[in-house]
């Protein structure tokens, strides 16, 4: 029996829903050692601002119970940069290229930066990170508030035709209300979660053992939140929602797609096994025959409740 | 240099003393293509306990097999001391840039070799691989039973001379005091000093690299998430900007670090 298992965020068409988690695969050339990068689903890159970034003290990460915490604070070479030097590799591999990015002052830099990706033919689709939880002197994220998301979205929205996703962050009360905006504004798909705020603690020096002290916590350990908030959005919104937080395996993958997600992305366990990747899709593609499903589609939100 | 992910037999595994581990692994790709100051980053246990590799040094490499010397300090390294002969462990490498040499011998191929603590891990094979030059190797620790490698930097051929804190070996304070010592006697212009070791001590070295005029190579550690380059976790202050230990490292020139 033949089994599909090609997807699609909007007009953006994926051979298989595996995508990769922005911040946890670099700009895909550090992982051409371990995997044919063209049988991923998609390249979500690390996330670029206009200007290049420094980011972040040492020590950034560190883990915790079944995760880690990371403080990177978004460093990244800038727009120009990534143009002359990791668009070439990211082109060659011909399969979609979702570019991450995030804005110091809103909404000038996301308008300028979608002004600019709109000339790159070979990026798909952008992925609006309004959900990043590291970036100093911010108190707020505009994907903790409902009206400031709906702005961003629609102003961005109006310039650019490329599939356009926004990244939501789970340290909200209600998410499907947050993912709503996004909808109204005009995005073409959700992506969530981006990690969750959290702190640990050296007790022998009584200090954070990530240097900015509050950083985000991912990995196995925020899964079922993510599971759950995947599922909430899933019944709140019509456009596709792209899934992630803790998929480790084939099964924590299945989770999210029964849960409601149409893609899912890997993160942290990047880190951990590099090939994981490339794993989760043959095994999506076993789960389909061996429960005699055609189409990977039919599994989207298909939990029994 | 291209990155290996493999399944690697353990050949032997055995206690040096106290906490510390020898290990040596079947891997002939890793092997074949690693240099001194390289590591590979290991996946002890396939559970979410610990969920990160741990990356270790490379400490030599004898035909298709490599080496590992480690200190138990956690629960990752408790789990790998457990393994036993002939189990397999998912490692990954050789990863990072590992140390600069030369392979041709010159007049003044002489070279200082800085350890502190488990800082002989990775200086071991760059020894090995130096062999031809003469090599003072300089260890240090807190005490005599802390010293490691002696022995067998010795049976490399090296100069040792050791230090430790408490003065129940060999030169009592700092291994990089010792080296001020041996700089100031003057009997000794190394090309190059490599050193591995705290922070602190590799702070010390570079201070005197500096003040004697000498190129310093020194092996860096930083908390890592990947290894790989990818999570930009484990980086370092550097007169040309944040640089990633596991990837522009763990060896930096010592000019080249901004502390």
């Amino acid at each position: 029996m033949p089994t599909r298992l090609a997807v699609e965020i909007g007009k953006l068409k994926l051979s298989n829903p595996v995508m990769t988690a922005s911040g946890t695969f670099g700009y895909a050339e550090e992982f051409q050692d371990f995997m044919e990068l063209k049988k991923l689903g998609a390249i979500v890159t690390k996330t670029l601002t206009l200007k290049p970034r420094q980011g972040n003290a040492a020590p950034r990460t560190c883990e915790t119970p079944a995760g880690m915490l990371n403080s990177i604070g978004l460093e990244n070479p800038g727009l120009e940069i990534f143009i002359q030097d990791k668009l070439p590799f990211l082109k060659k591999i011909g399969i979609p290229i979702v570019m991450s990015i995030a804005s110091e002052e809103e909404p000038e830099e996301f308008l300028e930066l979608v002004s600019r990706i709109n000339l790159i033919p070979e990026v798909a689709a952008v992925e609006l990170n309004i959900s990043c939880p590291n970036v100093r002197g911010k108190n707020s994220l505009i994907a903790q508030d409902a009206e400031a998301t709906y702005q961003i979205v629609q102003e961005v929205r109006k310039r650019t035709d490329k599939v356009l996703i926004t990244k939501l962050s789970p340290n909200v009360t209600s998410i499907g209300e947050i993912a709503e905006s996004a909808e109204k504004a005009g995005s073409d798909a959700i992506s969530l979660i981006n990690t969750l705020g959290g702190m640990s603690i050296d007790v022998q020096q009584r200090k954070p053992k990530v240097s900015s002290g509050i950083a985000g916590l991912s990995g196995p350990a925020i899964r079922p939140v993510a599971v759950r908030m995947v599922w909430e959005v899933f019944n709140k919104v019509k456009i596709p929602v792209i899934g992630m937080g803790g998929i480790t395996d084939v099964p924590s993958a299945l989770e999210f797609i029964i849960a409601g997600a149409t893609a899912v992305s890997v993160g942290t366990a990047n880190f951990i096994n590099p090939k994981i990747s490339l794993a989760i899709v043959s095994g999506l593609k076993e789960y389909l025959v061996s429960n005699k499903i055609a189409d990977i589609q039919e599994l989207v939100g298909s939990l029994k409740i | 240099m291209k990155n290996f992910q493999l399944s690697a037999k353990i050949l032997s595994q055995k206690k040096i003393k106290g906490n510390y581990w020898h290990c040596e692994l079947a891997a002939p790709l890793i092997a074949k293509n690693a240099c001194p100051g390289q590591f590979i980053n290991i996946r002890v246990s396939d559970t979410y306990d610990p969920l990160l590799r741990r990356p270790l040094s490379i400490h030599g490499v004898k035909g298709t097999k490599i080496k590992i010397f480690y200190k138990v300090v956690g629960k990752a390294t408790e789990i790998l001391a457990r393994k036993k002969k002939g189990e397999l462990l998912d490692i990954i490498g050789p990863l990072g840039n590992g140390f600069a040499f030369g392979k041709r011998k010159t007049e003044n191929g002489k070279q200082i070799l800085v350890a502190g603590g488990m800082g002989v891990a990775p200086l071991m094979f760059l020894a090995e691989r130096l062999k031809k030059t003469t090599i003072q190797v300089l260890v240090g620790a807190r005490t005599r039973e802390e010293l490691l490698c002696i022995n067998d930097f010795k049976q490399a051929g090296c100069l040792v001379s050791v230090a430790t804190d408490d003065g129940s070996a060999g030169f009592q304070g700092r291994v990089s005091d010792l080296l001020k010592q041996l700089l100031q006697e003057a009997q000794f212009r190394p090309q190059t000093i490599y050193a591995c070791g705290p922070r602190l001590m590799l702070k010390a070295v570079a201070d005197m690299a500096n003040e004697y005029a000498l190129a310093a190579q020194l092996s860096l550690e930083e908390h890592m998430s990947c290894g790989i380059g990818a999570c930009l976790g484990c980086v370092v202050k550097t007169k040309g900007g944040l640089k990633r230990v596991c990837k522009e490292g763990p060896v930096f020139a010592a000019k080249e670090l901004a502390w």
